[in-house]
């Protein structure tokens, strides 16, 4: 029997480029380039990695996001995956967490599978809550923050390190997962990866598919609301001093004067 | 006065400090409610009606440790149940946010993770957050239900502000989902003596140009002469210098500390991302150009080999 893996992507705006906020307090994706969140890419290739072990499985890659989303299907499938699912719709624009997961718990269930991966969290919003939503959205085992993972016999297993401790856990299928950047480093694309993911198949979804109404999602969907979001005060600039010997000394001095010795 | 749930984080009933930070500010929200799961509620009681609680609610069953995230989401969903609170609030903590998590969805309410202050507003909590590598301060509520807010540490200052701390059973019925993610074994991380790194005042960190896993004594060497936690930057945890526990940074830990200090790191924005919000910030680096500079309150362009030493003895003097 086919071990279906669906991994959830992100598209989001590249941290190195000048992010800000639109008007309506909602990522503005205009003026800043896009990609695959660098923290999928490690669910992309655990997802690759189990599929390699089992005797038959299939990697959907599925994202929820606008038309340039594409481009990080287009990365996964390039590294390896079988196909690929975008929900796309302009209702969608400004949907919170909650709402997020909901689309996506439809279009996983629309897809079928037996394992959804994820990364640890996204790196614009960053906030790591939508392997647990979805998971409490599907009715099933979460498996998350995994360092290592393995499938066998219907079974997941996998070490989470935690503050305090490190653990190794274990559910039975169907489960979400999640790893974290210390999972193992993601492949990169090949020449022939790259051809031949501009043949594998995507697929479109738009709310009526999932058959979600535009007022469960979107910024009027929204289970939150952002008031307001200011730039940070650049600092003021500090004191640079250069060590000619007494750098460490006199930064004993400044520390002193802030009473922080 | 409505009520408000506060989710405490403890060790055998010992309280961990960003719990009591948090009692601080669900104070300026209602009166706090604790709820404690596993051993130790009797002790954990004391302080935290020492710190404002006026109800303890507790539970202890052997699935909150032997079983991922669910029981706790459970037991809390059961809480809300008992308390029908204004919000429900956790430390946040990697798990804190996924047990957060599954209960909005449960109680049909938003989520806010992160905060680093917390209101009373008109139209309910108002929390403040930052976004985008800490480059922006936003200020969000919740829409739908009981706010579920995860708050960082350091966010506010423990305040003694004693009140009854009744304790009460919370009774707990397991879903059937409780027992989906079983834990096999857990291993304790060693303790090193120092802060933990959220939570520390001070967090002293090494980067790249610390060059060796041994070289991270010099590091050690300030952290214990100022009392402070280590951290590390992804360059020296990737390269094996340092354990990925005491990462800073987007992938690793945020921290907020009083004072930060970064010895060989250059500031790349995904580090940027984890300590920005550091009250009071320190570099030291060879590289006059290395955009941790732009951070800076104070910055030595140097070598580290010598600056940091120098200022590990200078701060032993002082303080003997």
């Amino acid at each position: 029997m086919s071990l279906r893996i669906v991994v959830c992507v992100k598209y989001v705006p590249d941290a190195t480029g000048d992010r800000h906020f639109a008007d309506d307090l909602t990522l503005d994706r205009e003026d800043v380039d896009g990609l695959l969140s660098e923290l999928d890419e490690y669910a992309v290739e655990q997802a690759l990695q189990i599929a390699d072990e089992a005797d038959d499985a299939e990697v959907t890659v599925l994202t929820v996001g606008p038309e340039d989303a594409k481009d990080a299907l287009r990365k996964a499938l390039s590294m390896g995956a079988d196909k690929a699912v975008h929900v796309e719709d302009d209702d969608l624009h400004g949907t919170d967490a909650v709402g997020t997961s909901l689309v996506l718990a439809r279009a996983v269930e629309k897809t079928g599978y037996d394992l959804v991966i994820s990364g640890m969290a996204s790196t614009d919003g960053a906030m790591g809550v939508v392997p647990a939503l979805l998971a409490e959205r599907l009715g099933v085992a979460q498996v998350t923050l995994l360092s290592e993972v393995a499938v066998e016999g219907g079974v997941v297993t996998g070490r989470r390190d935690g503050d305090t401790a490190s653990e190794r856990v274990e559910a039975s299928l169907p489960a979400v997962v999640s790893v974290t950047d210390q999972s193992g480093e993601a492949r990169y694309p090949s020449f022939k990866g790259i051809m031949a993911a501009k043949k594998k198949p995507v697929v479109s979804l738009d709310l009526g598919d999932l058959g979600l109404d535009a007022g469960e999602v979107g910024l009027g969907g929204a289970w939150t609301v952002v008031d307001s979001a200011v730039q940070r005060p650049a600092r003021t600039a500090g004191t640079i001093v250069k060590d000619e010997g007494e750098g460490g000394k006199r930064l004993a001095e400044f520390l002193a004067g802030q009473k922080f010795i | 006065m409505a009520e408000v749930l506060v989710f405490v984080d403890h060790v055998d009933g010992a309280v961990r400090k960003p719990t009591l930070e948090l009692l601080t500010l669900a104070r300026r929200i209602g009166d706090p409610v604790a709820v404690v799961l596993g051993g130790g509620a009797g002790v954990a009681a004391g302080v935290l009606a020492e710190h404002g609680a006026v109800r303890v609610l507790a539970a202890d069953a052997p699935e909150f440790a032997e079983f991922l995230v669910v029981p706790k989401v459970d037991a809390l969903q059961a809480a809300v149940e008992v308390v029908s609170p204004v919000a429900v609030l956790l430390p946040s903590s990697a798990e804190n946010k996924e047990i957060a998590a599954r209960l909005a969805v449960r109680i049909g309410s938003g989520i806010i993770t992160d905060a680093t202050d917390l209101e009373a507003g008109e139209e309910g909590v108002v929390a403040t957050q930052s976004a985008f590598a800490a480059s922006f301060t936003t200020k969000s509520r919740v829409s739908r239900g009981a706010a579920v807010v995860t708050v960082k540490p350091n966010s506010a200052p423990v305040e003694a502000a004693p009140a009854a701390g009744v304790v009460e059973e919370l009774v707990v019925v397991f879903s059937a989902l409780a027992r989906g993610t079983k834990v096999l074994s857990r291993t304790p991380r060693e303790s090193t003596g120092r802060p933990e790194l959220t939570e520390a005042a001070i967090v002293v960190s090494g980067g790249r140009g610390v060059n060796g896993a041994d070289n991270f004594r010099v590091i050690e060497a300030l952290a214990d002469s100022l009392g402070a936690a280590v951290g590390a930057s992804r360059a020296a945890v990737d390269a094996g210098w340092y354990p990925h526990t005491n990462q800073v940074g987007q992938t690793g830990k945020s921290v907020s500390p009083q004072l930060y200090i970064a010895s060989g790191i250059s500031g790349a924005i995904q580090h940027r991302a984890g300590m920005q919000t550091s009250k009071t910030i320190v570099a030291i680096n060879k590289d006059a150009e290395a955009p941790i500079f732009d951070l800076v309150d104070y910055g030595v362009v140097g070598d580290l080999f010598n600056v940091v030493p120098q200022l590990t003895d200078e701060v032993t003097a002082r303080k003997n």
